[in-house]
């Protein structure tokens, strides 16, 4: 069968991608830049097909509350926001990554801080890969830029959240979550059943019916060797995602004299930045970072090799710089571009800044 | 091919809507598309635009500093897009309501009657397939009927398929405009 293409909202794409994937229950409370999400599964009503569940919760910490509980019992829910409602549910995100849960949350950035505006941001770097809640933990932190990609980091973050027993993000931002492009739907596939959920989550407390002893779910330990115990486990588990799980692409490294890292929509932005600096024979790199945790340090650090400096451009006063310095140890200049508070950088902006604050230095 | 266009006007002059439509008639054609519309409360009423690119190839920024096509649909956009079209590029603006019309003589310009073409169809709503007509006419890429067609089929939601054949009957009369100066 010939695969349907279709054009589709980052944020209506992500909808589709849940259903498909074999969500069991999705759980928000609605907000700009994102309301689409929770608007097209109603539209869809999965819960007459695939039968999972859609709920409207009467607040976002209502909201994260209920992803806890299911993922508790095993199941693929997940949750949306943005912003500021992601601050909201930023206790439950620490209580899960305490108490090991996958699930799948989407954060499609404003501008901040506060209520901000409902205009395109990046500057929940800092929330979504240094904590965002309390206590040493990590999310998997993923950055589509294109809606094809939100359609399979929707796959790829329950994925990789169930083999590593901790919470998934999908840090998009109102670029990608507004704009329409073509997609092509993965193949649907069916909820997993209950003895399935059994095997694979042997953990989940899913009524343990006379058959085995009680699961206990929580991130409460009060005794601090035990404590102690299970963030070094934790710790382990992350430094198994950094080797394993890092990921990023790289266009034109070899043979540029200047670098661009960026993410996201943003870095889609600076692809044409890129062309507009090469008329002016500026050569130029790119690195766009796929996973924002793990952090692609060492593909940095290789590509920073010999060129004259690097440009960070986010759409935020300088987050992601701090982990691109770390990765070059400041071996080269690295310089931060951004626009703040919704408003998007044009190709020409970057372009002109590359210019001003790197080529023109020496 | 590539054409990067922009369309903008009021809130509620379909906008928003003729660029999917465009967009989805590009997909129809198998082109590459995107669709990025400046949203929230310039919707509600303020000028809304959106940019919506047609290429050959894969398509990076979705966002853009100049454009091929400028559509003005009222005297905010003219005023704020007309230095935006790029030398050689196409500006198509409604005269209804205009009282300053740009002076550039690098690019090529269509006043379009749209408004009143439309008040002759007598159906308002379909004051921007009458535009999208004109504009498919102006476009350098030739987009083939049968795909616009297509194109307003997935756009528009089955319950209003019938008005499929006022949007085809508008967007013919538009492409009038064009031909008649």
């Amino acid at each position: 069968m010939k695969e349907e293409v279709r054009l589709m909202k980052g944020n209506e794409a992500i909808a589709h991608a849940a259903i498909r994937y074999g969500c069991d229950g999705y759980f928000g409370y609605p907000i700009t830049p994102q309301s689409e999400v929770l608007e097209t599964l109603e539209a869809l009503m999965p819960w007459e097909t695939t039968g999972m569940v859609v709920l409207q919760a009467e607040s976002e910490v209502a909201a994260i509350n209920m992803v806890y509980g299911g993922a508790a019992s095993g199941k693929a829910v997940m949750t949306s926001s943005s912003s500021p409602g992601i601050s909201l549910k930023q206790e439950g995100i620490s209580y899960m990554a305490g108490a090991s849960l996958p699930a799948l949350i989407l954060n499609v950035m404003r501008g901040g801080p506060g209520l901000g505006t409902i205009q395109p941001s990046q500057a929940d770097y800092f929330q979504a890969t240094k904590g965002g809640g309390h206590g040493d933990y990590h999310l998997i932190v993923l950055a589509p830029a294109t809606v094809q990609e939100m359609v399979d980091f929707v796959a790829l973050g329950f994925d990789l959240s169930f083999k590593y027993l901790t919470p998934a993000m999908i840090l998009a931002d109102g670029i990608v979550g507004q704009m329409m492009e073509k997609v092509v739907l993965p193949e649907p596939r069916p909820r997993r059943t209950e003895e399935e959920i059994r095997k694979q989550c042997p953990w989940a407390a899913d009524g343990r019916k006379g058959l085995r002893k009680r699961n206990v779910v929580t991130s409460l330990e009060l005794e601090s060797s035990r404590m102690e115990e299970i963030n070094h486990r934790l710790q382990a588990t992350y430094r198994q995602i950094q080797e394993n799980e890092t990921r990023w692409e790289e266009i034109d490294v070899e043979g540029a004299d200047y670098l661009i890292v960026a993410f996201g929509s943003i870095a889609r932005i600076c692809t044409k930045a890129k062309e507009i600096a090469e008329e002016k024979g500026i050569k130029v790199g790119i690195i766009r970072p796929i996973t924002l945790w793990p952090f692609p340090t060492e593909a940095i650090n290789r590509a920073a090799q010999g060129k004259k400096g690097i440009l960070c451009v986010e759409l935020n006063a300088g987050q992601m710089i701090e982990d691109v310095r770390l990765a070059v140890h400041d071996a080269i200049p690295v310089e931060h571009f951004g626009r703040l508070g919704g408003i998007i950088p044009s190709p020409q902006e970057v372009a002109d800044a590359l210019e001003v604050k790197l080529s023109n230095k020496k | 091919m590539k054409e990067e266009i922009i369309i903008a006007g009021f809130g509620g002059q379909g906008v928003l809507s003729m660029g999917k439509i465009l967009a989805y008639s590009g997909l129809m054609d198998d082109k590459e598309v995107t669709w990025m519309p400046s949203y929230g409360p310039e919707q509600r009423g303020g000028t809304a635009n959106v940019t919506v690119i047609l290429s050959d190839e894969k398509i990076s920024s979705p966002v853009l500093d100049t454009y091929d096509i400028v559509v003005a649909l009222n005297q905010q956009s003219l005023d704020k897009f007309a230095p935006k079209v790029k030398p050689g590029g196409l500006l198509l603006f409604d005269t209804s309501g205009i009282h300053k019309v740009p002076e550039r003589d690098d690019i090529t310009i269509h006043p379009i009657a749209a408004m009143d073409a439309t008040l002759e169809i007598g159906n308002s709503k379909a004051y921007n397939m009458v535009v999208m007509g004109a504009l498919l006419e102006a476009m350098r890429y030739k987009l083939p009927m049968e795909n616009v067609v297509k194109g307003l089929k997935k756009s528009i939601p089955e319950r209003h398929h019938h008005l499929l054949p006022l949007n085809e009957q508008a967007i013919e009369r538009g492409r009038k405009l064009l031909n008649k100066e």
